[in-house]
């Protein structure tokens, strides 16, 4: 494990590489090579399955740093403990039955022609449906404890939506975000993309819609995934324990850059968030500096598609008041510095392939003008 | 009537080979049979072609996905392979293979000439063919008004409304629809045909508590076929209707529900699964015991089992449907419902490991094939409790752990089992033995190449990985476990190909079988390999249920005990 | 090997062949009452959620007289297939073709009411989701109906033909096994659209 330090000043752990240490050689016997994988498998297990509690470039689910996957992982251990119990039970039979009763090469006599057994029957089949009612009732609690969770007041409210292919998040207002100055209640206070900000410590609750086809919100660290569903709402929460960047993805097919709509969650300390909502309410900068670039933006087709403070109203495409508050652009796909800016511009399928924004067919000096907005937009 | 010996026909007079004719006349006669025997291998055949040809978009996908942010090809590209590898494998090749051998063996294991439609049987095949060419115009049928466009893009499960006109523009979604609209009536008419024959075709003395298991798992699985294709049918008809009309089944813009595809696509997409897992189970329970020197262990309970699951395979769907916000209630239904199948199941694996408890195991090809079958399928199931476990199912639900644990079932358990019934029936289809050696090579150099590709597929989802994505970042640990996994298939592409190999070298040259090589017991082993057309001279008339070892041990018949 | 007679108790003889029939047509009427089942389902899901246009209560009038006549059809079909049981061909192709024409009677009383909602309510299948779940599903219907008034036509014209007999009773029934089920669709697709949701 290695510790960084983020472009926020956060810092966080980040785990390196597995490398393969034996790979299984060709020539044994299926029993040796099937205990050569398990030892091999298990000699990895402490990196899959160790839980530092804090966030990773690796999402593990094995690593939950959020109450909902911490449920789910100790549900997930219990149900693997019984499983793995299991499968030694059986496998072992099944292996020592190949063993000991193989036919000799000079035996030609007929076995005993055996055509079952009442009380083993019974007996292999009350114990499963028992371990069966266990597994029942361990997954019913952790379903209900999820699902039919109560918030308490300082809960943040969010409303994600989905879109082909990135994330919308609107923030209405709630205890901890103020609103201040706003004079409409229904419209959100703020509307952010690709980049959910939350304080650590307490529940964050997701709303979940959908603008077009389904997606599936999926950070393996802070919960279970739920889908988002076009014509549905849908739910879900976290409550993250330990500061830092947790990544994840869409999870439901969505179209051709599904791939690429990559999930970023800051989960900040109370203080670092109260400054993030602030700068996220505050008016979109202007500067007579980025003057051109503005105009670029303001007379051409961007402003059909992308808002920027009241200047421009676009809803199909991201929330670029605040760009430069985020790390990432398209959703995850390049990091946001200005030579991305400018080939995203330029040419949006050089990083994401088949996304829904067109080339803009914009001059180099328009371009370079735009960009220079754009990174003006804190 | 005093105790009489169950009367088994004489042997038949082996066949010429085909060679001695005119290959016009060959291709005719192939073209317009009503045989079973013909329309089963001319099913096993398309299926086999079919795994070949899905083997090889899984082969690109895998090549692309060996490294990380790889260029190989293009997210429209992947997007599609996914999609046909999906769709090409259900239906295209494992239906055809499973009607292949249910079309083949069910008519011979239950002493009748024939199925009991023949003409429907033809039909049903020709369809299902057909259905699979359209599917495949797609990938060459062009643009314009009335083109193709390309293959569909939008998954197997084609799950709305990515499907609706508004997201999948042009033909390429039609041609999954009509593709798989037609070869599903031809799979109910085969599933009627199955159905028909084992009930009514049954030669005397043959009570269905005497049909080998084989008949047994393959009735449940037509039952499955009749009730589960027309859930897909409709919803098919009804997204045609969408896309054509002007409906609004799945248009979520006029208050139409995207959830209710998934209800009817996996109402139909659970119990598939079962009618492609069933038949596997069906082979593994003839060539066990067989090779274990014993009869099947419990065969009361096995067909108790089998038949519950099938009713209980009816009402888990929704477990594929955990993460779409169903209330807490559902959620747990379905958790109860899908951990109960796995206790029939579990039955039956305890019940083949019972056949070979204190039997004399014979380690041919058949019986290594089932012999990994039973300790894959037992991983197969227990990857299967955890994701029953629903909200374990939220973490590794649409994860490269689902797509690990389905191909465990699907390799590991049906293709395994496909295996075994290859090698064991070859004889009697043929008559001629497969090499045995080339066997071995097959199952090591398979067995090596599968277990390299899922069992280390399973860790990316556990840190998580998504399916469906045609590239990943390198900060996210899964590069490693993803090139591992696509080195596996090269093992598994070597293993078909010795196998190819071996069924082509074989059939010229393999040594001569006779009419029961492996010294079996059930009723297809008394006459010729390959059997005449008529199959039995006269039809058999039996009186336990392995009448041939009744014939062979008359001292000491299996009917003095059931 | 020697032949042996050998008797095969009652007990342990399977169903006979002569059945197949029989079977097949209950296999066939098991799988198209799945098909039929998910569209009644998406039409009861999805009733009362339409976002506009006409409502079920608005322009749906419950059709006694085609339903009547559907139903009459099956009694029709019993007595025609009573009567080629007891070789009486001529009076079972007079009530054969009374089975044909009550049928075809539906299809034309379902085209007018269709042509009402038409082209005076204003109902197709792409106004909203009622009028997408109800011609879907009655849709389906009609076609069955009309997949076996095609099989009645061509049974009638081969009687007119001299080429059906009493052997053929058996065959005729398991046609006629067909008929019932598209009535018993009606009976549930009547109660469904007509009475329980409008």
């Amino acid at each position: 494990m290695q510790q960084v330090v983020g472009s926020n000043g956060a810092m966080h752990l980040r785990s390196t590489n597995c490398e393969i240490r034996n790979l299984t050689p060709c020539r044994l016997s299926s029993r040796a090579s099937r205990v050569l994988l398990a030892i091999s498998v298990a000699a990895h297990a402490p990196a899959i399955l160790a839980s530092t509690g804090g966030p990773s470039s690796t999402p593990s689910i094995f690593n939950p740093a959020s109450t909902p996957a911490a449920e789910i992982h100790r549900l997930s251990l219990f149900v693997i403990a019984i499983c793995l119990a299991i499968f030694l039970v059986v496998f072992s039979l099944i292996v020592y039955s190949t063993i000991k009763f193989r036919k000799k090469a000079d035996d030609n006599q007929e076995p005993p022609q055996i055509y079952g057994s009442n009380q083993v029957e019974l007996a292999w089949t009350v114990i499963p449906i028992l371990i069966v009612v266990v597994l029942f009732l361990a997954a019913a609690r952790v379903i209900h404890a999820v699902e039919d969770a109560q918030f308490p007041p300082n809960t943040i409210e969010v409303t994600a939506t989905g879109h082909q292919f990135w994330w919308e998040f609107q923030y209405p207002a709630s205890a901890q975000i103020r609103c201040p100055g706003r004079s409409d209640s229904t419209s959100p206070c703020i509307t952010t993309a690709n980049e959910l900000h939350v304080p650590v410590g307490a529940p964050t609750h997701i709303v979940l819609l959908s603008a077009d086809t389904d997606h599936s919100f999926w950070v393996p660290q802070l919960a279970g995934k739920i889908d988002l569903i076009p014509n549905r709402r849908n739910e879900m929460w976290i409550e993250p324990h330990d500061v830092g960047h947790y990544v994840g993805q869409c999870a439901q097919y969505c179209g051709t850059q599904h791939a690429k709509m990559l999930l970023n969650v800051m989960v900040d300390t109370p203080e670092d968030f109260q400054k993030w909502v602030q700068q996220q309410e505050a008016p979109a900068m202007v500067s007579d500096q980025v003057a051109a670039g503005r105009k670029v933006f303001e007379t051409n087709a961007c402003m059909n598609c992308h808002t920027i403070g009241t200047i421009a109203q676009g809803r199909f495409g991201p929330d670029l008041t605040h760009l430069m508050s985020r790390t990432t652009i398209a959703a995850g796909a390049a990091p946001n510095t200005q030579e991305n800016l400018t080939l995203w511009v330029k040419t949006p399928d050089a990083i994401k392939p088949g996304c829904l924004m067109p080339a803009m067919q914009l001059d180099d000096q328009d371009v370079t003008a735009l960009v220079a907005y754009l990174m003006s937009l804190h | 009537m005093a105790d009489a010996q169950p009367m088994v026909p004489p042997l038949a007079i082996p066949q010429e080979r085909e060679g001695t004719r005119p290959f016009v006349q060959v291709m005719h006669d192939w073209i317009v049979t009503v045989d079973h025997k013909r329309l089963g291998l001319m099913y096993f055949s398309y299926g086999i072609v079919a795994l070949v040809v899905g083997g090889i978009e899984a082969s690109i996908m895998r090549a692309q996905l060996a490294f990380a942010n790889n260029h190989l090809v293009s997210p429209e590209v992947f997007n599609r392979l996914f999609t046909m590898h999906g769709t090409t494998m259900i239906f295209f090749a494992a239906m055809p293979i499973v009607f292949g051998f249910a079309n083949y063996l069910v008519p011979l294991m239950i002493g009748a000439r024939d199925m009991a439609f023949p003409r429907l049987n033809a039909w049903g095949f020709w369809m299902s063919a057909l259905g699979g060419v359209i599917l495949y115009f797609s990938f060459v049928g062009g643009f314009g008004l009335y083109g193709a466009g390309s293959a569909p893009d939008v998954g197997w499960f084609a799950y709305a409304p990515l499907t609706s006109p508004a997201f999948s523009v042009g033909h390429s979604t039609d041609y999954w629809i009509v593709g798989l609209l037609i070869s599903g009536f031809g799979s109910i008419a085969t599933g009627l045909n199955i159905m028909t024959t084992i009930l009514c075709m049954r030669c005397p003395g043959m009570k269905l508590g005497r049909m080998p298991l084989f008949v047994w798992m393959n009735t449940v699985m037509a039952g499955l076929v009749l009730v589960a294709i027309g859930p897909l049918t409709a919803a098919q008809l009804m997204l045609l209707i969408d896309r054509y009309l002007g409906g609004h089944f799945f248009d979520t813009q006029a208050g139409g529900s995207a959830v209710i595809w998934m209800h009817f696509f996996w109402i139909f997409g659970h119990p598939e699964v079962y009618i492609l897992v069933l038949p596997a189970f069906a082979v593994v329970s003839e060539v066990i015991p067989v090779f274990s020197r014993k009869p099947i262990f419990g065969y009361n309970i096995m067909v108790a089992a089998t038949v519950s699951i099938g009713f209980i395979s009816l009402g888990v769907w929704a477990h594929h449907m955990f993460t779409v916000g169903m209330t807490s209630y559902a959620n747990a239904f379905f958790v109860a419902s899908t951990a109960a199948i796995a206790v029939p199941t579990g039955i039956k694996i305890f019940n083949w490991v019972g056949t070979m408890w204190g039997g004399k195991i014979i380690f041919k090809t058949p019986m290594l094939f089932c012999i990994a079958f039973l300790c894959q399928f037992l991983i197969a199931g227990l990857t299967g409790i955890m994701l029953a476990a629903a909200p374990f199912d939220w973490q590794l639900g649409n994860s490269y752990f689902v797509i690990a644990h389905f191909h465990y079932v699907i390799l590991g358990g049906i293709v395994f089992g496909v295996f075994a019934g290859a090698y064991y029936w070859f004889p009697k289809v043929t008559g001629r033995m497969m090499s045995e050696t080339l066997g071995k090579w097959h199952f090591w150099l398979f067995l090596i190449g599968f277990h390299m590709t899922f069992d280390f597929m399973h860790i990316p989802g556990l840190l998580g990985m998504p399916r469906r994505i045609y590239t990943y970042e390198a900060s996210r640990g899964w590069e490693t476990w993803n090139l591992i996994v696509s080195i596996g298939v090269i093992f598994q592409a070597l293993g078909v190909l010795v196998w190819v190999f071996n069924v082509i070298r074989s059939y010229f040259k393999g040594k001569i079988a006779g009419s029961d090589p492996w010294d079996a017991w059930t009723l297809e082993w008394s006459t010729s390999s390959p059997p005449p057309d008529y199959n039995y001279a006269e039809l058999p008339v039996i009186r336990s249920r392995r009448p041939l070892w009744d014939l062979k041990h008359p001292e000491d018949p299996d009917w003095k005990y059931e | 090997m020697a032949s042996a007679t050998i008797s095969v108790p009652q007990s342990d003889m399977p169903l006979s062949a002569n059945l197949r029939g029989k079977v097949g047509m209950w296999c066939l009427i098991i799988a198209e009452s799945a098909i039929f089942s998910i569209f009644v389902v998406a039409y009861l899901y999805y009733a009362g959620k339409s976002l506009s246009g006409p409502t079920p209560a608005q322009v749906l009038d419950v059709p006694y007289f085609a339903s009547i006549c559907l139903f009459a059809s099956s009694a029709t079909i019993i007595l025609a297939e009573r009567a080629l049981h007891r070789g009486k061909i001529k009076q079972f192709g007079l009530f054969w073709f009374l089975t044909l024409a009550l049928g075809v009677t539906f299809l034309v009383e379902t085209g007018i009411e269709w042509d009402r909602l038409i082209y005076k309510d204003g109902l197709t299948i792409s106004t909203n989701l009622f009028g997408t779940t109800y011609y879907s599903l009655v849709g389906l219907h009609a076609f069955h109906v009309t997949v076996g008034a095609i099989g009645l036509t061509i049974i009638l014209l081969l009687t007119l033909f001299g080429g059906v007999k009493q052997e053929h009773a058996e065959r005729i029934s398991v046609f006629g096994m067909y008929w019932h089920f598209v009535d018993a669709i009606w009976v549930v697709v009547l109660s469904v659209v007509y009475f329980i949701t409008r």
